[in-house]
């Protein structure tokens, strides 16, 4: 199931990342914030695998290439604005797939339905944060706008056709960019220009090509289960 | 006798009278300085020990075996920064707020429970803070439900239903583990061998050496002493310990029929005062890491407070 990996694959890697914060939230709200989103992604992470295989097969057993989430879920953190800017850009294209995804008939519409709560949540925190950073002292808006810049090149591979999701690309594309340029313009910032994609024609996190950071997530996430073959915890 | 000291007389009366008939003092009843010190004091040491004690769990978020244990530990270290919530807001009902706590936090002003100044070197360490460190703060903490200052006996009652199904899920793990494999059981053995004693001390020193113990008592902030509580944590562990098939790392604990109780050996004070004082393995790490966060969040704040102030929002 090339969807339900591509779907599974992004919710348990951007889940991982925000995993990484734990302990070390700018403040202790952010700290229950973002444990709460990357739990949300978690349960869906494993009903998605469920559908394609064993979960933690699927998660600790299968190498680099095989993984098929966007580029955009694996980014490093980096600072607290950028892993906003990543939020609001993946929240925003999680929102309006699942939306219509709970709307068709396909295997996915159960969980969708139930996700898309908790992903208008996501998006919503990473709204409110962005208006915050964009809109509040002379540093955060700088950060906030490197944030969004630095992350902009991978928000091309979102709108590439999903195998097995019935959805016109194009028009989940448009409603992205008008909702993202929305939340600029309150948040007084610009949006980013520049390519979209790399300009690589092996493609991206979709067939399997990630970017460097991603291999070393995956050593430390896989080693303890790949230490000990077969057992059970 | 001055007008004032009669009033603070009559005031003290009404305070006494209303600990005596067990009710609860509210954050607008009058207390004795002490009395309001004491339970900051307390307060704050158990929300640092709750963000302080996130970090040793969240070190192994990331290398979690399982999907489903990966879960279980993110929801627990989510569940401590909820409790750190509640207890810097129950103590700021006594006037004291959260920046300002977390300040004396920062720079070694207040302490946090000193068990978090030990390493988690394995998954296996994961159970047994879970069943240990959970159970011996659960055996602190019930009698604390019945506190006599009402928000934090409230934030206790809902603290304490979390950490029972902390501890459950730590002595699940443990259990998974001890069944597993060879090397599996290892090193859940391993982990109860290193934290046993660590988790002991958690009660404090003995009755006779605890400085705050007695007026605490009185004040029905604290129901038990340490010694009685740390006795309780015995007897339950025992048995706990042979259902998972582990053992516990003194050679002096056995049942004693005279006293109704497990007896067991001494406890290494020294130990626990050279951690306390900040030589433990990672009382460095710990600060170092917490003041790094508040510092590279500053911004964060400093942003969101702007942003309030520009639109009238309520502060994040």
């Amino acid at each position: 199931m090339t969807a339900a990996l591509a779907l599974g694959d992004d919710a348990l890697v951007l889940s991982h990342r925000l995993g990484e914060w734990a302990g070390h939230a700018p403040v202790l709200e952010e700290e229950v914030a973002l444990a709460n989103i990357a739990l949300d992604l978690l349960g869906q992470a494993r009903v998605l695998l469920s559908l394609a295989g064993d979960e933690d097969e699927l998660a600790y057993l299968r190498e680099e290439r095989a993984f098929r989430n966007v580029q955009l879920v694996e980014q490093p953190n980096g600072d607290f604005a950028q892993t906003i800017a990543r939020q609001l850009y993946f929240s925003t294209y999680q929102e309006l797939l699942y939306e219509r995804l709970a709307r068709g008939t396909g295997p996915f519409a159960p969980l969708a339905a139930k996700a898309v709560k908790e992903v208008a949540y996501h998006r919503d925190h990473a709204e409110h944060w962005t208006l915050r950073l964009g809109d509040g002292t002379d540093e955060s808006h700088e950060r906030m706008r490197r944030g969004l810049d630095a992350l902009w090149r991978f928000t091309g591979e979102l709108f590439e056709p999903v195998e097995g999701c019935e959805v016109e690309w194009h028009t989940l594309h448009d409603a992205w960019l008008t909702r993202i340029t929305s939340v600029l313009e309150r948040a007084t910032l610009a949006v980013p220009e520049g390519p979209r994609r790399g300009g690589w024609a092996a493609g991206a996190g979709r067939q399997g090509i990630h970017t460097e950071p991603f291999g070393r997530m995956l050593a430390e996430m896989q080693h303890l289960h790949r230490s000990h073959p077969g057992a059970t915890w | 006798m001055t007008t004032m000291a009669a009033d603070a007389g009559a005031y003290e009366a009404v305070f006494d009278a209303a600990l005596a008939a067990d009710e609860r003092i509210e954050p607008r009843d009058w207390m004795p300085d002490e009395y309001r010190a004491s339970l900051v004091r307390q307060m704050a040491q158990h929300a640092h020990s709750e963000i302080i004690g996130m970090q040793p769990e969240a070190n192994w978020i990331t290398r979690a075996p399982s999907l489903r244990r990966k879960a279980i530990l993110m929801a627990k270290v989510q569940d401590e920064a909820g409790h750190g919530l509640y207890l810097y807001s129950a103590a700021e009902t006594l006037g004291t707020s959260r920046d300002e706590l977390l300040d004396k936090l920062h720079s070694g002003r207040q302490k946090y429970s000193s068990i978090f100044n030990y390493p988690t070197l394995t998954w296996a360490d994961v159970g047994a803070i879970g069943w240990l460190v959970d159970g011996a703060a659960i055996t602190n903490q019930v009698p604390l439900c019945r506190c006599s200052y009402g928000p934090y006996a409230r934030a206790m009652v809902r603290i304490c239903k979390e950490e029972s199904f902390h501890q459950r899920q730590g002595y699940e793990l443990l259990l998974a583990l001890s069944r597993g494999t060879e090397a599996q059981h290892a090193m859940a053995q391993d982990a109860v061998d290193r934290w046993w004693w660590p988790s002991l001390m958690m009660f404090g020193p003995p009755d006779d050496a605890s400085a705050h113990s007695a007026r605490s008592m009185a004040w029905k902030i604290k129901r038990h002493s340490n010694d009685e509580l740390r006795q309780r944590f015995v007897d339950i562990c025992v048995p706990q310990a042979e259902s998972l098939g582990l053992t516990l790392p003194d050679p002096e604990l056995r049942w004693s029929e005279e006293r109704g109780h497990y007896d067991f050996g001494p406890i290494d004070w020294d130990e626990f005062r050279e951690v306390l004082r900040g030589n433990g393995p990672c009382n460095a790490q710990r600060i170092t890491q917490r003041r790094r966060a508040h510092e590279e969040g500053a911004w964060v704040r400093e942003a969101a407070a702007a942003y309030a102030a520009k639109h009238g929002e309520a502060q994040a």
